[in-house]
């Protein structure tokens, strides 16, 4: 930008200036588009059940905890929020025990039907994946999986598998051979090799993938409604009860489903751009 | 364990798990939706088509995509170029472009409620600017084009981060020299980005535009938070068939047109923006 502008001897300092200061308050327009929304979130559920259907509003929160009181103690809300956690935990858990050897394998071997894989992993991508839980939903009551977080944590697992694999496909790559290969000349067997060299350099990578996987989980709302009805998850029961519950309770809800999510997307921030990344190619 | 069969026990447990999860429930949704009690036919079809409903629910999803995913291209380049140009605090505003990133469509269509709820944000500042007298109904169905724009807005907000993300990413691979080869041959910024930015971004947007097209034609939980059934959506007329009005049969219908469009769009993405051989970075 600057050398371009120095092309340009004439009024360089007041062009520059006044580009500076249009760019500037683009970044801050474009912050606020991002916060706005979330803080209005914030001040509704950090308002008491009469302000939040109060009008007009002020947009400052009154910290009145009346609203999450609510929310908190409504019928349901705490077994959902319980559901929501052991559903994504299961999720995290699986896509990386399930995502993580092949992703390895990927990265690490030439082998008929690699591509193959690679194709089936791809190909995923171009499915609208929720609705699978329609049949998968009779199939579940066939083997006594239905309503069960065991059994949506499987299908969440299908959601977050081709990023597991793909994720952990470009951290273990990111790991030269030669570190694994020296560790086997000073007598280590493959696992220990992988145990000892390989494992702690990719911990952080695999942490990120996991929370990616936790949140892709968390977030859900298609196949989570299909599948639960009476072990509903945060997300199927604020869906279910759009149409009758009140506003702060929405509110309430709403908020809960963001405040973990922001949590995630901080703790794995480093890591985003390294994860779609490979999601390009 | 030789290195013969380890690649293909790592695969095992992915490979299982995919075709059992993804491949199987597929079949079983094509199934369901071409066969009545063992044999072919094209009745669930016609039972769709000859819905009312399903005309307005197909063009409504379709323009929503068609609106959505081309302005979020123009979003994520510009912010994609603003990151770009950033020196100062560059990690902070990159974090909180990517923060929508993480949240679900539910609690967006739950945020974006709070601004047009009768009661909202947005009335609130008209009434207080003095724009009009009385809070309005935006969301109801005498207002379908303002359950239309929340819808919009609601999308950009959410998910343009996923697509500046990628975009981001891909800027990063696009080597320095060629800018200041430009430089050099008096290319100006403008120039710069129409004629070295956007074509070596092209495998980048290829695969922002895949992933974003599909998932605007998922386009669900916001639909119902704003506007309950008043703009009926694919997916919210599949969740209908199959619990509301009980015929799994037109529910599969259904999600086979979703998935049909999926890849037509995921077929035509790959066809206008293929890169040419031996373009590659």
């Amino acid at each position: 930008m600057s050398a371009a502008a120095a092309d340009r001897p004439r009024a360089v300092s007041d062009i520059g200036a006044a580009g500076k200061f249009l760019f500037w308050a683009g970044v801050v327009l474009l912050c606020a588009w991002v916060l706005v929304p979330i803080y209005l979130l914030v001040v509704n559920t950090l308002s008491s059940t009469a302000e939040v259907t109060a009008f007009p509003k002020t947009g400052i929160p009154s910290f009145d905890l009346g609203s999450i009181q609510f929310f908190l103690s409504f019928q349901g809300v705490l077994k959902a929020l319980w559901n929501s956690l052991l559903v994504a935990v299961l999720t995290m858990v699986l896509s990386i025990a399930i995502g993580a050897p092949a992703g390895y394998a990927l990265s690490r071997f030439e082998f008929p039907g690699k591509a193959t894989f690679r194709m089936l992993v791809l190909m995923t991508r171009a499915f609208p994946l929720p609705l699978l839980a329609l049949p998968i939903a009779v199939m579940f009551i066939r083997v006594g999986l239905d309503d069960t977080p065991v059994g949506l944590a499987l299908v969440h697992t299908t959601l977050a598998i081709p990023f597991s694999v793909l994720i952990t496909f470009s951290i273990f790559s990111g790991i030269p051979l030669e570190l694994e290969e020296a560790a086997w000349t000073l007598g280590c067997n493959r696992l220990q090799a992988f145990g000892k060299v390989v494992l702690p350099l990719v911990l952080p990578g695999i942490t990120a993938s996991a929370i990616f996987a936790f949140t892709i989980s968390w977030n859900e709302v298609f196949a989570a409604s299909v599948l639960t009805v009476q072990n509903r998850t945060l997300t199927a029961f604020l869906l279910q009860s759009l149409s009758v519950s009140p506003l702060h309770l929405r509110f309430a809800g709403g908020a809960a489903l963001v405040i973990p999510a922001l949590i995630f997307i901080f703790a794995v921030r480093k890591y985003m751009f390294a994860m779609w990344g490979i999601a390009n190619r | 364990m030789n290195s013969k069969t380890l690649p293909y026990l790592l695969l095992a447990p992915a490979t299982v798990f995919l075709a059992v999860f993804f491949v199987w429930p597929f079949l079983q949704i094509a199934y369901l939706a071409f066969t009545t009690e063992g044999g072919f036919t094209l009745q669930h079809f016609e039972t769709m088509a000859g819905n009312w409903k399903f005309w307005p629910t197909f063009w409504n999803t379709i323009i929503l995509a068609a609106i959505v995913v081309p302005l979020q291209l123009v979003m994520a380049l510009t912010m994609a170029q603003v990151v770009a140009k950033l020196n100062t605090a560059r990690n902070t505003i990159l974090y909180i472009f990517t923060i929508p990133l993480g949240l679900s469509d539910l609690a967006a269509g739950i945020i974006w409620l709070a601004i047009f709820e009768q009661s909202g944000f947005l009335n609130s500042m008209l009434v207080g600017l003095g724009v009009v007298e009385r809070p309005i109904l935006f969301l109801g169905y005498q207002n379908l084009w303002v359950i239309f724009v929340a819808v919009i807005l609601a999308e950009l907000w959410r998910a343009t981060a996923i697509v500046m993300v990628i975009l981001v990413s891909g800027m990063g691979l696009i080597p320095k020299e060629y800018y200041e080869a430009a430089e050099v041959f008096g290319a100006g910024p403008w120039q710069r980005f129409v004629k070295v930015t956007l074509p070596m971004l092209r495998p980048s947007i290829q695969t922002a535009l895949i992933l974003r097209t599909i998932a605007a034609f998922e386009v669900f939980a916001v639909v119902v938070a704003l506007g309950g059934t008043t703009l009926p959506v694919l997916v919210g007329e599949t969740f209908n068939w199959q619990f509301a009005l009980q015929d799994r049969s037109v529910a599969a219908a259904y999600a086979l047109v979703i998935l049909a469009i999926s890849i037509a769009a995921t077929l035509v993405f790959l066809r206008l923006l293929r890169t040419p051989k031996g373009a590659t970075v």
